[in-house]
């Protein structure tokens, strides 16, 4: 045993509290060494622990009828998909290396997810991402976002899993700390999946993958951090990615889980060594024997709290059943992956690491995890000061437009990066690789995927509207829940679960706090409304910039839905001339925290757009009728540029026009560009009209008949054309790429 | 007939291949691993797409010196059929099985997304039930995939009618708005000069199943069967 103690201020110095020093202390009953601290730290960071944020997450609802794990019980939930087969699915964050280094962090990010998904025995078929940055105009951001892009799609493109959905938005308040959000989705049947425990004492643990070096190390330390000045010399936490590397594992990890060696499996991520060991044994309370120098080394010379904590990517570690040992090598050497036999697991419960003969940890592994010994603390809040000057708005202040600045207006909003089409980035990405996106050929507000060898189809989106949770945590927060439904609802699927990626600032901060705690209650409201429960996620605080202004709380949502019959899928083209374009949902004189009021008027603070949980559900009710009568042409449903741009999109993706009524009794901005929530577009043959009509009044829906579809490319509003769709569509394709080429 | 699909370490599309040959054969279409140094009497070689042992360097260039290639290449100069998509072109041009190389696109980026072909010959064994007039939907995906070759190779392929499928916009017309990479002549595929040989970098097994609503890549494949 390493017998030289570590004091207080090495353990600050890795970011623990001095209380939680002592705690170590009293858990060892001697003091720690440095190596040990170093375990602790990285364990109980936030990263790894939840230790600011476990008690409101456990008010989140976790069960329900199609859930076959629940949140933290193993990698990623999984929810029963029907025909013996389970969806497996998770979003994580990797901001701060992106933020630093884009391409690498961005890329990585990818892998650490799909790891995630795999390491349970589902194979990958779909990825999706959630992106935020700053001002467009900005050189750092214009860096940024190319190097994201770039390391997004070289790392799934190589791997092989179609990138088939996600958001990007652009905002001042993530100029400094930019967001990557990176979500897997992947199918196993139901009863294959492979835990992450470590079975019974004797069983051997086997490293597989690429070899450690000193990449990465205090990365999960890093995560937990506020970005500063002096973060650029943090550059070696940030990991190099490897593809190919991941691929290769993919695939022999599918072989031998298919062999049915494997007792448990999981990917290395933040802490590497440490935390896959560690959590699987306190999993299955047994301990572990870890020699660390026989791990596949990238350097020579490493120390072993360097190996214990490199978070090198691409690596997995199993436990394999005792005696089948030489069937698991004959797979990973038909891969040509470079593979160790680095420990064993035994009935101590501790952990402990060897380098040699020498131990160099001894730790309860128990002490270690989320739910054992890692801290728990309630934070306090305080209602943030902006929520005054929100509350301070009047929307009389704000000049009506008439109708020959609405156009003027419609035409900015089209310049507009978060409204505009992100064609220049989605386009990087392998979409269609795995001959299962169905969105493809037919665009809908959820991505189509189908399930192979059934008459399902997954229904997947990523959903939030930052703004909106900023000037109102909770309702912001249902917001992006329902928004999220309201997708896969409008592409015909009935939303079944949801993995959230909480961004947010730094937890100590009061003001931040009352952000994060309203934002999980609001979240936890509106998915018990929709039954869909949440699968688990992850927590990414410290978000700020360099002057401690914390982003947007950006709570992102990741949600799957299921499509019963290829015949339910709805659509957003419209889809003939002379269609009836039909609104449903209430629109209200409402331009709280719209594209408009932020970008046309330079309204920076504004409230939360008016919003009804009981509303919304309604509408989704309806939305469920209408899918299975195929009772519309098109739906698509009403955000960011209101009325105005979702009838444009529709249209757009058709090749077709559109002549639109606003309702009498509204402000014309209101009813071209406002934001009110719960309401989609949708269009009907002249022939169905009433039926649809019939259909909403029945749901307690309002329907609103509000245009037609014109087969030419042109555009009428309230009576006067506008002229030509190329003079919104033009800007709308291109305005990004103007930025970045 | 018999059907075999190549894989090498890196490969992604093989199983998206598989599944489309395996629609026109009660034959399981087999898996070629590319340790393997024979054919195991497969009439039919399919390369398929992916990163072919991660393709840090230059695309194909490693999987070219692989055992199975000497099987391949014996195979195509005994008038075998060989199909190389995407990275399967790139290994066939790496190869030497196929003329011309294929650099990296020319506004440097990865493209994934539909785009229009037309073939360029179409008495080709791989294009003989598509008409002249046709103009076929089909994705690419790559980052890498202008067509290059010397002045003397482009003529001896144009006069060969060994050009397999052109880029062209919605109407059929080549016109450099249409040409997605750069490819000298819009050249989206060719075969060798025995016309036997094959490469294309659209992926045509990416539209050949009903429910992706579009089925165009079957042309390619009922023409070869």
């Amino acid at each position: 045993m390493v017998h030289q103690p570590a004091t207080v201020e090495q353990a600050k110095q890795l970011g623990l509290l001095e209380e939680e020093f002592h705690k170590i202390c009293d858990i060892l009953g001697r003091q720690p060494n440095f190596t040990e601290i170093s375990i602790y730290s990285v364990m109980w960071s936030e990263h790894c622990s939840y230790k600011n944020s476990i008690v409101w997450l456990k008010t989140l609802p976790k069960s329900g009828s199609k859930m076959l794990a629940e949140a933290g019980e193993e990698n990623a939930g999984l929810v029963d998909i029907g025909d013996g087969l389970a969806c497996c699915f998770k979003i994580e964050s990797h901001n701060h290396p992106s933020a630093i280094e884009p391409y690498q962090g961005a890329a990585t990010g990818v892998g650490g997810i799909n790891r995630d998904i795999f390491s349970m025995g589902a194979r990958p078929i779909a990825q999706l991402n959630s992106l935020r940055f700053g001002n467009i105009a900005t050189d750092r951001t214009q860096w940024l976002v190319k190097g994201v892009v770039k390391g997004i799609g070289d790392y799934g493109n190589a791997f092989g899993i179609p990138t088939v959905g996600g958001e990007v938005y652009f905002d001042d308040c993530y100029e400094q700390n930019n967001l990557v959000n990176a979500m897997s989705v992947g199918i196993v049947g139901v009863g294959k999946s492979i835990s992450a425990g470590a079975g019974p004492a004797g069983n051997p643990v086997y490293i597989f993958g690429s070899a450690t070096g000193k990449d990465g190390i205090h990365g999960a330390a890093f995560a937990s951090k506020d970005m500063s000045e002096d973060s650029i010399s943090d550059l070696p936490s940030v990991q190099v990615g490897d593809p190919f590397w991941e691929k290769l594992i993919l695939e022999a990890s599918m072989e031998i889980i298919e062999a049915g060696a494997v007792v448990g499996m999981q990917d290395m991520g933040a802490a590497g060594i440490t935390c896959s060991t560690s959590e699987m044994s306190a999993k299955t309370d047994v301990g572990m024997d870890v020699w660390l120098d026989k791990v596949p080394m990238r350097q020579p010379d490493m120390k072993g709290w360097e190996l214990l904590l490199s978070e090198s990517q691409e690596r997995m570690l199993v436990i394999i059943e005792k005696g089948r040992e030489k069937e698991v090598e004959t797979i990973l050497e038909k891969w040509d992956l470079t593979f160790s036999h680095i420990g064993m697991v035994t009935d101590t419960k501790h952990v402990r690491y060897f380098m040699g003969d020498v131990l160099e940890a001894d730790i309860p592994a128990e002490s270690l995890v989320l739910g054992g010994g890692a801290p728990v603390y309630r934070r306090t809040w305080k209602e943030p000061e902006y929520l005054k000057q929100i509350a301070a708005f009047e929307l009389n202040h704000i000049a009506d437009l008439n109708l020959a600045e609405a156009k003027q207006a419609a035409i900015q909003l089209c310049n507009e990066p978060n409204i505009a089409s992100k064609r220049w980035i989605y386009e990087q990405y392998d979409s269609m690789v795995g001959t299962i996106n169905e969105s493809t050929n037919l665009p809908s507000d959820a991505a189509v995927v189908k399930i192979v060898g059934t008459e399902r189809s997954l229904a997947l989106t990523v959903d939030c509207n930052s703004r909106y949770v900023y000037a109102d945590p909770n309702k912001g927060t249902q917001i992006a829940v329902s928004e999220a439904a309201r997708n896969i609802r409008c592409s015909g699927g009935v939303p079944t679960a949801i993995t959230n990626c909480l961004n947010f600032g730094n937890p100590y901060n009061e003001e931040v706090y009352y952000q994060f705690k309203n934002a999980i209650e609001g979240m936890g409201e509106a998915c018990r409304k929709f039954d869909t429960p949440v699968t688990g996620g992850n927590v990414s605080f410290y978000n700020q910039s360099t002057n401690g202004q914390a982003v947007y709380p950006t709570p992102t949502i990741g949600m799957v839905g299921i499509i019963e019959k290829p015949e339910h899928r709805m659509s957003v083209p419209f889809k003939a001339a002379g269609d009836a374009i039909v609104l449903l949902g209430n629109t209200r004189n409402d331009l709280g925290s719209s594209q408009y009021l932020a970008k046309v008027k330079g309204v920076s603070h504004s409230p939360c757009p008016s919003f009804d949980l009981d509303e919304e559900f309604a509408l989704h009710q309806l939305l469920e009728t209408l899918a299975k009568e195929h009772a519309v042409a098109s739906a698509h449903d009403v955000s960011e540029g209101g009325l105005f741009v979702t009838c444009l999109e529709s249209a757009m993706a058709a090749g077709l026009g559109f002549d639109l009524c606003t309702e009498r009794g509204l402000r014309l901005d209101a009813g071209l560009f406002g934001e009110s929530q719960s309401r989609v577009v949708v269009s009907v043959s002249q022939s169905g009209l009433d039926h649809l009509m019939t259909l909403a009044a029945a749901a307690g829906v309002s329907a609103t008949h509000v245009g037609t579809v014109l087969g030419k490319a042109e555009v009428i509003v309230n009576g006067e054309s506008w002229g030509g769709m190329s003079a919104f569509a033009q800007p709308y394709a291109s305005v990004i790429a103007s930025y970045m080429n | 007939m018999k059907f075999g699909v190549v894989i090498f370490p890196g490969s992604n599309c093989d199983q998206d291949l598989i599944k489309v040959l395996q629609t026109y054969t009660s034959e399981p279409v087999l898996k070629l691993w590319h340790k393997d140094t024979n054919l195991q009497g497969c009439t039919h070689i399919f390369v398929p797409g992916g990163f072919s042992y991660g393709d840090y360097l230059r695309s194909g260039a490693i999987a070219k010196l692989s055992p199975i290639m000497a099987a391949i290449a014996e195979h195509a100069q005994n008038g075998g059929f060989v199909l190389g998509i995407c990275n399967g072109f790139q290994i066939l041009c790496e190869s030497g099985l196929l003329p011309g190389a294929l650099l990296r696109n020319t506004n440097m980026k990865f493209n994934c997304k539909n785009v229009h072909l037309k073939a360029g010959n179409t008495h080709l064994v791989a294009t003989r039930k598509i008409d002249a007039n046709k103009v076929l939907c089909v994705p690419i995906a790559h980052g890498e995939g202008c067509f290059y070759c010397d002045e003397q190779t482009l003529a001896d392929i144009e006069a060969n009618g060994q050009v397999f499928f052109r880029y062209c916009d919605a109407d059929g017309n080549i016109t450099d708005e249409a040409n997605p990479n750069g490819s000298l002549n819009n050249i989206a595929g060719i075969s060798n000069a025995t016309k036997n040989v094959f490469g294309m970098m659209p992926h045509p097994e990416r539209c050949a199943t009903d429910y992706l609503l579009n089925t165009d890549g079957k042309k390619v494949f009922d023409s070869i069967f």
